[in-house]
């Protein structure tokens, strides 16, 4: 089992830069196992910008990312998703062409025989099904037409699905960058269950929102970035909730 | 980026319209009939026109018409793949015409068979490599223009490289024997169809490439975040796409015993037309071969009838036109469907 007393994710002093733009300057944090962590921060703060490094998106310019203790380099989306980490991009990265179950398995087919190479292999598609049905019955998400292509449902089955696609091969980390944006109530606390969820599945799972309800309700600990800077790491309950807002304004100016 | 605009718009359009389960399933049969919508049209417009077309229906024209459909078809199923992945290949025509020429001078060097199919299919697939590599590593935005240097220098090489500029005659008689032989009543050239088909059909329903292809059409983004090798994936799909090209040309030495640098000419628009008629849509991300088997045999239906009706050459062409046109409106009509689904899915579930 993973041992408590250590992070499963420490980022340590992360630079990143884009021309002349410094979206991450030192930042540090830990994530810690069985703990949601709420990553605050105003537009172009560099939330996204820490998610997609540490999924392999980008690399970091400078710093160091250790995973239970160790130093590693994320070099690819591939190399983050062996580690065990799991990302739900703000922007969706749902194949709207593809079902449910083919969404889940995008880029790691399960395929035969092991001795052809990767692109050439056969898809098991039965096996393939059998696990993303089941996966969708655990996380009781209602899906009417679980064999349709994505474009056709709502809002929140497409999170839902983007959500459930992390639970399934989320070993370790789950990024969450805006599950809930452009929700209605309803379908975003179908969302925030299945967060919950995974914090309970022992995940550490960030979760990057600009809603300060959803914050109070189910974040252990939030982190808030500043134009790039982190500015606080608190304990988000209804009297911290004030400070998290001057913090993520700069309300001190 | 583009769903997100069509989803505001359907949602604000249509939520009155969407009316809980009911109005569901009237979504999904409208969307099943639309998606069956060119092939009924085929079917319809067949037996129309054998209706009044007595000429039409005799086995050797509809044979005839399998066999001059057989090249946009082989090629439209290349091309197929291109628009799935959002791209465009406009370079299939020359290409073609090259993979002939460099055909017929490996035939005059060596006299035999096998080195004019392996020059024509290399040289398809070659020119599809280029396309491929120079769109992925050269960072272009888009597929378009690097095609259309290719469509230009593939036409010039294919001038220079043909003796004296022009048509060269015989084949070996193998391949001559893809326009002269039938099997069953169907002419070799169409085996060919079948067999290319086949192997697409494999390749894109039961093969992990096939799910990449799928996959890195219908979202680009999404696929890198996922660990698909995006890039190696479109120079793929450009390769397969110039190797239909040369296996194009094998089948239109065969048929007209004769390689030339002027073959292909239009080929590009003709199997663009075939897949867009076809059912696939012009955004990338949704088509199957079928649609392109579908759209070149409409195509070569269409131009058939019409002669045989004795229709000028530029009728024909107004003809394709409007029902390119057709085919795109349905496309829109499909995306609308959708974000209608999309409404009825939130207002269905709890
Ligand atoms: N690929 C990129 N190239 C250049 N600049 C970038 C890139 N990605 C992000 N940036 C810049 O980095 C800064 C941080 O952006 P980031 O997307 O991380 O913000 P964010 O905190 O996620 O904001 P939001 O709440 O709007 O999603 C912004 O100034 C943005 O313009
Ligand atoms: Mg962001």
């Amino acid at each position: 089992m993973t041992e408590p007393s250590q992070p499963v994710l420490s980022i340590r002093h992360a630079h990143k830069r884009f021309g002349a733009i410094h979206a991450l300057q030192d930042v540090s944090l830990d994530a810690w196992p069985g703990e949601v962590l709420a990553l605050l921060g105003d537009n172009g703060a560099g939330k996204s910008t820490l998610v997609k490094c540490i999924s392999g998106l980008h690399a970091l310019d400078e710093g160091e990312i250790h995973l239970h203790g160790r130093p590693v380099t994320l070099a690819s989306p591939t190399a983050a998703r062996a580690a065990g980490i799991e990302t739900v991009y703000q922007d969706l990265a749902l194949f709207d062409n593809l079902s449910p179950a083919q969404n889940f398995y995008a880029g790691r087919e399960l395929s035969y025989p092991a001795w052809l190479p990767r692109p050439l292999r056969f898809l098991d598609k039965a096996a393939m099904r059998k696990t993303a049905a089941e996966v969708i019955d655990r996380l009781q998400v209602r899906l009417p037409h679980p064999d349709a292509p994505v474009a056709m449902m709502s809002g929140g089955q497409r999170q839902a699905i983007a959500v459930a696609r992390a639970t399934v091969f989320a070993r370790n980390i789950v990024l969450l960058d805006e599950p809930t944006a452009a929700l209605g109530l309803r379908e975003a606390r179908k969302v925030l269950e299945l967060i919950a969820r995974l914090r309970a599945e022992g995940n550490a799972v960030i979760l990057i929102t600009h809603n300060m309800d959803h914050v109070t309700e189910l974040a252990d600990r939030a982190v808030v970035l500043r134009q790039g800077r982190k500015v606080g790491d608190l304990k988000p309950d209804q009297s911290s909730r004030q400070d998290l807002v001057s913090l993520i304004v700069g309300g001190e100016a | 980026m583009a769903r997100q605009t069509e989803n505001g718009l359907g949602t604000t359009n249509l939520a009155q319209s969407a009316q809980g389960p009911k109005g569901d399933a009237t979504t999904r049969l409208a969307l099943r009939l639309l998606s069956a919508g060119p092939l009924l049209i085929l079917v319809l417009l067949v037996l129309g026109i054998a209706a009044v077309t007595p000429a039409f229906a005799k086995p050797i024209n509809l044979g005839n018409i399998l066999a001059q459909t057989s090249v946009i078809a082989i090629v439209a199923m290349g091309q197929q793949l291109v628009i799935l992945t959002r791209g465009i290949d406009l370079s299939v025509g020359s290409n073609l015409a090259l993979c002939t020429v460099v055909g017929g001078l490996a035939y005059q060097a060596t006299g035999g068979t096998l080195p004019v199919v392996l020059a024509m299919l290399a040289t398809g697939a070659l020119v599809g490599a280029v396309n491929g590599l120079v769109y992925v590593h050269g960072r272009l935005p888009h597929p378009f223009i690097i095609t259309l240097a290719t469509l230009s220098i593939c036409r010039g090489l294919a001038l220079a490289l043909a003796p004296g500029h022009t048509t060269m005659r015989g084949m070996p008689d193998p391949i001559a024997a893809l326009g002269s032989q039938t099997v069953l009543g169907l002419p070799l050239g169409v085996l060919v169809v079948v067999l290319v088909a086949g192997l697409l059909l494999v390749m894109t329903r039961m093969m992990v490439v096939g799910r990449w292809i799928t996959a890195v059409g219908g979202n680009p983004q999404a696929a890198l975040g996922m660990g698909i090798p995006v890039k190696g994936v479109l120079v793929a799909v450009y390769v397969i796409s110039g190797l239909c090209a040369g296996i194009g040309a094998v089948v239109l030495a065969g048929r007209t015993d004769a390689a030339s640098p002027v073959y292909g000419q239009l080929l590009e628009l003709d199997t663009i037309a075939a897949v867009i008629i076809g059912g696939a849509s012009f955004l990338g991300g949704r088509g199957h071969l079928g649609h392109a088997l579908i759209g070149a045999v409409l195509i070569g239906v269409i131009r058939n009838a019409l002669n045989l009706h004795n229709v000028e050459v530029f009728y024909q062409m107004v003809a394709i036109g409007l029902i390119i046109v057709l085919a795109v409106e349905a496309d829109v009509l499909r995306s609308h469907l959708e974000a209608r689904a999309r409404v009825q899915q939130a207002r269905g579930t709890a």
